[in-house]
């Protein structure tokens, strides 16, 4: 336990190296240069223009198809981690096992291959 | 140890604090911001409990894959900011009764830890030393728990067939690349020879 900790220490170090560069990197500004705020310098320059509508608009829904899409093989490839760690202890079982799982998805990616939801048209 | 200790408190107060600015946020797309903030601190908590695998599959799944989801969610109903405030009244008896089922879980789980200090040893598995995460995962995931396994594979099956058959809809009238029929062509098929006679034209 302690040395599983041990072996995370590098990464808490890296955490706090960066937080702190960020925070400095945030804070300097408001400390070291001259602050003069003024809306023109937030206005659209020269030849750009304000922004017609809210950028957060609605999408189409096929994004939304695409996203859960790949999250189902994401947590399928998450089962595949333990089970490529294990496999030569859990023997021919553990792997028909697994092929079966893949086997069910493969019916699901075959579906949705046919159906056409991974085309863009 | 002292770090560790540290590092706990250190995340279990961003994890409770951005918990809190998911549902205290005005802006939904922030709330979600403050959400993959939360699963990431407690993917940290889950290390410091020993736990590698699940922090990096939370880290994997919820922050790479759940977030995203819920961004576009969040994008695509079309949220009127005024009006999400308008309808708190009508959800609070809904809302405060999950929350009441969940704080007296909460109460169970104090009140047996008070009684019997010693029964949580005994409940949970213990960690074998020199035997990873992973490999403890995978010795019973695959074997013991075949069943539980492939239901989850099933589950998984219907999630995908579900979405697919609620979000796909195929505009009419969309030329689309058939590669089936492009190969399929044969040179009979697209290319005709004529005998043009001097003089005359096609």
């Amino acid at each position: 336990m302690d040395a599983l900790l041990r072996d995370y220490l590098p990464i808490i170090i890296f955490l706090g190296i960066a937080i702190g560069l960020a925070g400095v990197m945030i804070g300097l500004p408001f400390i070291a240069a001259k602050l003069k705020p003024d809306t023109e310098k937030l206005s659209a320059y020269e030849c750009g223009f304000d922004p017609f509508s809210d950028s957060r608009k609605q999408f189409d829904v096929r994004f939304y198809l695409v996203a859960i899409l790949f999250i189902i093989f994401d947590l399928e490839v998450a089962f595949l981690f333990p089970w490529a760690v294990t496999l030569g202890e859990n023997g021919v079982y553990g792997f028909w096992s697994m092929m079966a799982f893949l086997g069910v998805l493969t019916i699901g990616f075959i579906y949705e291959w046919n159906k056409g939801a991974l085309e863009w048209e | 140890m002292v770090i560790a200790t540290i590092a706990f408190y250190l995340f279990a107060a961003v994890t409770v604090a951005a918990a809190t600015m998911v549902i205290a946020s005005r802006n939904p797309v922030h709330s979600v911001l403050f959400l993959i903030l939360a699963f990431f601190s407690s993917a940290g908590l889950f290390v410091l409990m020993g736990a590698e695998f699940l922090a990096m599959i939370l880290v994997i799944v919820y922050v790479g894959a759940v977030a995203v989801l819920f961004l576009f969610v969040v994008m695509m109903l079309d949220i009127n900011f005024v009006e999400l405030r308008q309808g708190f009244l009508q959800y609070l008896p809904v809302g405060g009764l999950v929350g009441l089922i969940l704080l007296v879980e909460l109460f169970l789980i104090i009140g047996g830890w008070v009684s019997a200090p010693q029964a949580s040893q005994v409940a949970a598995t213990p960690i074998v030393e020199g035997v990873t995460n992973t490999r403890a995962i995978g010795q019973v995931l695959y074997t013991k728990y075949i069943y539980l396994f492939q239901v989850a594979g099933l589950i998984l099956l219907v999630a995908m067939i579900g979405a697919i058959v609620l979000t796909l809809r195929h505009r009419p009238g969309v030329r689309r690349q058939s590669s089936m029929q492009q190969l399929g062509r044969r040179r009979d098929q697209a290319v005709e020879l004529k005998k043009v006679k001097p003089g005359q034209g096609v």
